[in-house]
């Protein structure tokens, strides 16, 4: 291939009719709290793990929403399971449940 | 003698100021524009927080103004200052000679054609919070079942280039309910919220929120959607921020609904012009204080309520025609009782 000098980058563009539903769905299932984040950072900002890996339960769900199942599990790579994000959770959602749940689902 | 009262606007401020005051022993004129009484509310289905029906919530409204003297299809053709009272003259001939006057001309909603960019009237799928509510109330939902269904927050609200920088207060609980009430027509439509933030201020709202939430899955996007274009397939296609991840996003969808804000009337600002009625920069009529006097102009003996001073919920446009009952009476006592 000619070498033009540049190279192109895979767009970035959140694509919701390609998110895989039924995975979600399944999640919802298992932990239906998941719906209930209103995204108030309660959690990314307690987090002990996120001091020294991006850690976030909260855009771990968002990515989840947007299809992006790669980038919610390296975001909860870093979790030590230490449970501070569900004391802080206003909405009161188990989120150690809830990363667990993830594992079960999305993880490999 | 009995003082007469003219209250300009049949809608819910109008109603329930007119029944309030024929309680307290004025004669009151009411004057409405529209075939119907009811304004808005009677072109809603159902109302924020619970879900009650808006026809019945007029109906209890309407019971109440048995005995006013109502002129529906009627509007204020001119009106002068005198001494101590006005002279109204209505556009069906009849003159009225009132002690005071109260102006409910409440909103008209914000022509979401104006926002070229979401397409209204140009495209079928996207509709207005009212159509939708016409929808409901007509029974007349697409029987096609959508596979996708949007509501936009803030569509002329918040806007400074659509010319209307403030806040229309019941949008986002509208969006909300009116999310969960397709839901209930559309169990497997994916229905989405495009908000900036939600204003969910009032008794319950914060409910209506999470059950959509939780039980009706509504995704709510924090961005606000940007543009509408067709599919190749007929269907819409929206791009919006997703500004929570600080991603653009992009969505088909079968349905749009826009959430028209509230702007001042235009049968409201025909009487302004009138009586050199001030207005604020948000074109709502200038209360004599924005705290202590809400319910008073700047010229005795002509009094506000409702949405004509600003956006309102239902609940504070009939707290606001209760209050000016109060006032007015207070007025009338105040000024004709030396005679």
């Amino acid at each position: 291939m000619i070498d033009f000098g540049f190279s192109v980058s895979p767009s970035s563009r959140i694509n919701l009719d390609s998110v895989d539903r039924e995975s979600f769905a399944a999640l919802a299932k298992l932990e239906p709290d998941v719906l209930k984040c209103m995204a108030c950072g309660s959690c990314s900002a307690s987090c002990t793990a996120s001091q020294f890996e991006p850690t976030s339960v909260r855009r771990a769900i968002l990515s989840l929403q947007n299809g992006q199942v790669e980038q919610a599990l390296d975001l909860l790579k870093g979790c030590m399971m230490c449970g501070k994000c569900t004391m802080v959770c206003p909405r009161g959602i188990n989120t150690r449940h809830l990363i667990i749940s993830i594992q079960k689902i999305y993880g490999k | 003698m009995k003082n007469n009262i003219l209250v300009i606007g049949g809608g819910p401020a109008g109603l329930e100021a007119s029944a309030n005051l024929k309680r307290l022993g004025y004669n009151v004129i009411l004057i409405e524009k529209d075939k119907q009484l009811g304004g808005h509310l009677a072109k809603w289905d159902r109302l924020f927080p619970d879900g009650v029906s808006a026809r019945q919530t007029l109906n209890a409204l309407l019971e109440e103004v048995s005995g006013v003297n109502c002129f529906t299809e009627t509007q204020l053709q001119s009106i002068n200052v005198l001494d101590k009272s006005y002279n109204a003259i209505l556009s069906n001939g009849i003159t009225v000679l009132a002690d005071a006057v109260l102006l409910a001309s409440g909103f008209d909603l914000f022509k979401a054609e104006k926002k070229e960019e979401y397409g209204y009237g140009i495209y079928e799928g996207v509709i207005t919070n009212a159509d939708l509510e016409e929808a409901f109330r007509e029974k007349k939902l697409p029987s096609k079942q959508p596979q996708a269904i949007g509501f936009v927050h803030c569509v002329g609200s918040r806007d400074e280039k659509a010319g209307n920088p403030a806040c229309s207060k019941v949008c986002c609980a509208t969006a909300v309910k009116q999310a969960c009430e397709v839901k209930e027509v559309y169990p497997d439509a994916d229905v989405y919220c495009f908000y900036m933030d939600l204003r969910m201020f009032g008794r319950h709202y914060e409910d209506l929120y999470l059950k959509a939430q939780k039980e009706f899955g509504i995704r709510f996007i924090r961005g606000r959607v940007s543009e509408v274009a067709e599919t190749a397939d007929g269907r819409l296609q929206v791009k919006a921020e997703d500004t929570l991840s600080s991603k653009p996003l992009r969505v088909s969808l079968d349905m749009l609904v826009l959430m028209a804000g509230m702007r001042p009337s235009e049968s409201g600002k025909t009487v302004g012009r009138q009586l050199n009625l001030t207005t604020e920069e948000d074109g709502f009529f200038s209360s004599a204080d924005n705290l202590l006097e809400i319910q008073r102009s700047k010229l005795p003996g002509f009094f506000y309520a409702g949405a004509c001073t600003g956006a309102k919920t239902l609940p504070d446009t009939l707290h606001e025609a209760r209050s000016a009952a109060i006032e007015i009476d207070r007025y009338i006592k105040e000024k004709f009782s030396e005679k």
